[in-house]
C-alpha cells in the first residue's frame, strides 16, 4: 500500500511540530524516520497512524485520502517503544484482540482466531508461549509480541515507534536483522521512527532525515551518508568536520590561505562557506610548500584499525577542533603538527 | 549465600536480604499489630468464651441476631457494589479530565473521611426523610428511602465511597496512555477499550476499593442508625444489637454477636485478599 503525505503540518498549542512535510511512501517500502529528539518524527508516524490530527495537510492511503479516518478506520498496526502489551491477558489472547474486538459479522470464528494467534506466534519465534503474560517475557520477546498483534490485523501499513528503543544492545543488533527478515517475507510497507542512525542505515530502504520539524533528505543508506544536501545531515549522519572557509576565484580557503582545495562543478564560486568532510576522507600533506590545513595534535586515540586524532587548526587565538584519521605510523604525537587536506567533501554556501 | 543455605538444607526464616533491618522491623511490627489489634480482639473472643457453648449457640441462632447480622453484610455488599460503580467513574473523572474545579471535586471526595459519622447519619437522615428534600421527591415516586434498610445502605454509600475512588485512583494514574492507543489501533472502540482493557487491568485495585468500603461498612455504626429507623428484624445493624446489648449489660450477648462478626469479616476479607493475590499475581504487577 502506498501511503503519501501532503504538506503537513501540526502544531501542539501554536507550537509548530511539523511544518508543511511531503513524503511518498512506495508500496513494501522498509522506511526509516530518523533524526534527533523533537525533530517531528514521531508526531509524523502518529498522523500517519492516526494518532494525531493533523492541522493541515493530508495523508492518503493508495488512492484514498485517509486524513480524516480514525484510527479504527486506517487499519494499521502500530508498535509501541514500550511494547504497550495488555498485561492482564495472555500473549495468544493479546495477539488474537484486534481479531476479538471485531463487529459480529467481520469476526473469525473462534477456532479461526486461535489459529491464527499461534501462527503468528510461529512468524515471530515463539511458538509455545501462547499461555503467557507478558511480564513473563524478556524485552526482545515482548516487541516481537507486539509485533505479533499489529499484524494479526492485516494493517494495510506496520507503523513502528522507535521499536528496539527500550532494549540492550546486544537484543537490538539481533532484533534489527530479524525485522530485516521479517519484513522481506511478508512484504509489508513498513515505516519506523528511530533516532539511532546506524539502525536506520542498516535497516531501511531509504531513510528519511528530519530536523526541527522539517525533511532535510530522503535517500538511500548511500545517499544520506556520500551525498548529503545539507550542513544538518552531514553532521548529523556518520562524523565529520566542519571548516569556515572563504572562496576566491574557485579556490577554497581557509583565513585567507589557501588549502589545496578547489570547487566542483555546482559548488558556489565565491563568498562565505562552511567545508564538510569525513575524518576517514582525507590525506596527509608532507610537502611542507604544497597548500594545505595544518593543526596540532591535542589528543589522539587508538581506534580499532586506526587513529583519531583531534587536531586545533585555529591556533590559540581562535581555536578550532576537527578530527581526522591518520595512519597508525604517522607521527601524531600530542603537540605535533599536523598537515592534510580533505579529499572527499562538501561545500555549503553560508 | 542462599546456595550454601540451601546447600546445607537448613530451614531459614529469614531469607538473606540486602535490605537491613529485616529482624528490627518485623519484631516491630508484630509488636505493634498485638497491641493495637490482636490483644483488644482477643479480649472479645475470651469474653465471649465465658458464654457456655449452648448459651452461644442461642444468641447465634436467635433471630434477632441473625437479621441483625443478615442486614449489616448485605447492605455493606450492597453498598460497596454501588460504590465500586460509581468510585470508578468519579475516579475516572478525576484522573482523565482537566475541568475548572477539578481539584475541588477531588478534595471533596475524601469529606466522607473527615466528617464525624453521627453529623454524617443527621444530615441524610434530613434530607431523605419522607418530609426532607430529596425523601419529598422519592416519596412522590413511592420510594421510601430512610429508615429502612434502603436508608442503611445511603449512609453507606456516603461513608465507603472514599475508599473505592482513592484507592482506584492512584492505579488509573499510572495507566500509560499508549494502552489505550494500541487498543485504539488494533481497532477496538472507546467501548471495547474500556471494558476489555483498562477496567481488567484494574480489577485488583477496584477489588481493594470493594473490600475497604465493606469492610467499613459492615463496622459502620454513627451514621447508620440515624436514617435506618433501627426496627428490630427490619432495619436494625448488628453493631447497634451489640450497643442495644451493652446498655443491657448482657457483656456476654454482646461479645457473642462481635465475635461472630468478627469471624465473618474476617472470612470474607481473607476471600477478597486470596482473589487478590491471585489476580496481581497473573497480571504481574510485582509477582
Amino acid at each position: 500500500m502506498d501511503v503519501s503525505v501532503k504538506n503537513l503540518r501540526k502544531e501542539f498549542d501554536r507550537y509548530p511540530a511539523l511544518h508543511d512535510v511531503s513524503l511518498d511512501i512506495r508500496s513494501g517500502e522498509l522506511i526509516a524516520l530518523l533524526g534527533p529528539s523533537g525533530s517531528g518524527k514521531t508526531t509524523l508516524l502518529r498522523l500517519i497512524a492516526g494518532l494525531e490530527q493533523p492541522t493541515l495537510g493530508s495523508i492518503h492511503f493508495g488512492d484514498e485520502d485517509a486524513s480524516h479516518k480514525t484510527v479504527q478506520e486506517r487499519n494499521i498496526g502500530f508498535v509501541f517503544q514500550h511494547y504497550a502489551l495488555f498485561r492482564h491477558m495472555t500473549v495468544a489472547d493479546n495477539i488474537a484482540f484486534g481479531l476479538t474486538v471485531r463487529p459480529r459479522g467481520e469476526r473469525p470464528p473462534k477456532a479461526e482466531i486461535r489459529r491464527r494467534a499461534s501462527e503468528l506466534l510461529e512468524m515471530v519465534q515463539l511458538s509455545g508461549l501462547e499461555k503467557r503474560y507478558p511480564n513473563q517475557l524478556s524485552g526482545g520477546q515482548r516487541q516481537r509480541v507486539a509485533l505479533a498483534r499489529a499484524m494479526a490485523i492485516e494493517p494495510r501499513v506496520l507503523l513502528l515507534d522507535e521499536p528496539f528503543g527500550a532494549l540492550d544492545a546486544k537484543v537490538r543488533k539481533e532484533l534489527r536483522r530479524w525485522l530485516r527478515e521479517f519484513h522481506d517475507r511478508t512484504g509489508h510497507t513498513t515505516v519506523f521512527v528511530t533516532h539511532d542512525q546506524e539502525e536506520a542505515l542498516e535497516l531501511a530502504d531509504r531513510v528519511v532525515v528530519m530536523s526541527q520539524g522539517k525533511i532535510e533528505q530522503v535517500g538511500s543508506s548511500d545517499d544520506v551518508y556520500d551525498r548529503p544536501n545539507s550542513p544538518f545531515v552531514f553532521s548529523f549522519i556518520g562524523d565529520s568536520a566542519s571548516v569556515p572557509v572563504s572562496i576566491v576565484d574557485g579556490s577554497v580557503r581557509f583565513r585567507g590561505n589557501e588549502i589545496g582545495v578547489a570547487t566542483r562543478q555546482g559548488d558556489i564560486t565565491s563568498g562565505e562557506a562552511t567545508l564538510f568532510f569525513r575524518p576517514q576522507d582525507v590525506t596527509l600533506v608532507t610537502d611542507p610548500s604544497a597548500p594545505a590545513l595544518e593543526g596540532r595534535v591535542v589528543t589522539s586515540r587508538r581506534l580499532a584499525g586506526t587513529r583519531i586524532a583531534d587536531l586545533d587548526i585555529g591556533g590559540a587565538d581562535e581555536p578550532l577542533h576537527v578530527e581526522i584519521e591518520v595512519p597508525l605510523d604517522a607521527q601524531a604525537a600530542n603537540g605535533t603538527s599536523i598537515r592534510f587536506r580533505p579529499l572527499r567533501f562538501k561545500l555549503f554556501a553560508k | 549465600m542462599t546456595t550454601t543455605a540451601a546447600a546445607s538444607g537448613r530451614w531459614r526464616l529469614k531469607q538473606p536480604s540486602v535490605i537491613p533491618g529485616f529482624g528490627l522491623t518485623l519484631g516491630f511490627s508484630l509488636a505493634y499489630l498485638t497491641l493495637i489489634i490482636l490483644i483488644p480482639l482477643a479480649g472479645l473472643v475470651w469474653r465471649s468464651a465465658s458464654l457456655s457453648g449452648a448459651e452461644f449457640l442461642g444468641i447465634l441462632s436467635d433471630p434477632r441476631t441473625i437479621n441483625a447480622l443478615k442486614i449489616s453484610f448485605g447492605t455493606a455488599f450492597i453498598a460497596a457494589i454501588v460504590n465500586v460503580v460509581f468510585g470508578v467513574i468519579v475516579a475516572w473523572v478525576i484522573v482523565r479530565y482537566e475541568f475548572p474545579g477539578r481539584r475541588i471535586v477531588d478534595a471533596v471526595v475524601d469529606l466522607p473521611f473527615a466528617l464525624p459519622t453521627a453529623v454524617a447519619g443527621i444530615a441524610l437522615a434530613a434530607l431523605y426523610a419522607p418530609n426532607g428534600w430529596i425523601g419529598q421527591i422519592l416519596n412522590v415516586f413511592g420510594i421510601k428511602a430512610a429508615f429502612n434498610p434502603t436508608g442503611i445502605v445511603i449512609a453507606l454509600v456516603f461513608i465507603g465511597l472514599p475508599f473505592v475512588v482513592r484507592t482506584v485512583q492512584t492505579v488509573m494514574e499510572e495507566i500509560d496512555r499508549e494502552i489505550e492507543e494500541a487498543a485504539a489501533t488494533l481497532g477496538a472502540n472507546r467501548f471495547q477499550t474500556v471494558f476489555r482493557v483498562l477496567l481488567p487491568g484494574l480489577a485488583p485495585a477496584i477489588l481493594t476499593g470493594f473490600a475497604l468500603a465493606f469492610a467499613r461498612g459492615v463496622g459502620e455504626y454513627g451514621s447508620v442508625i440515624f436514617i435506618a429507623g433501627n426496627i428490630p428484624y427490619v432495619s436494625e445493624i448488628a453493631p447497634l444489637l451489640i450497643v442495644i446489648r451493652l446498655e443491657e449489660f448482657n457483656y456476654g450477648a454482646a461479645t457473642a454477636i462481635a465475635t461472630i462478626m468478627l469471624a465473618l469479616s474476617f472470612a470474607m476479607l481473607l476471600v477478597i485478599n486470596l482473589i487478590q493475590a491471585w489476580s496481581r499475581r497473573r497480571y504481574g504487577h510485582g509477582a
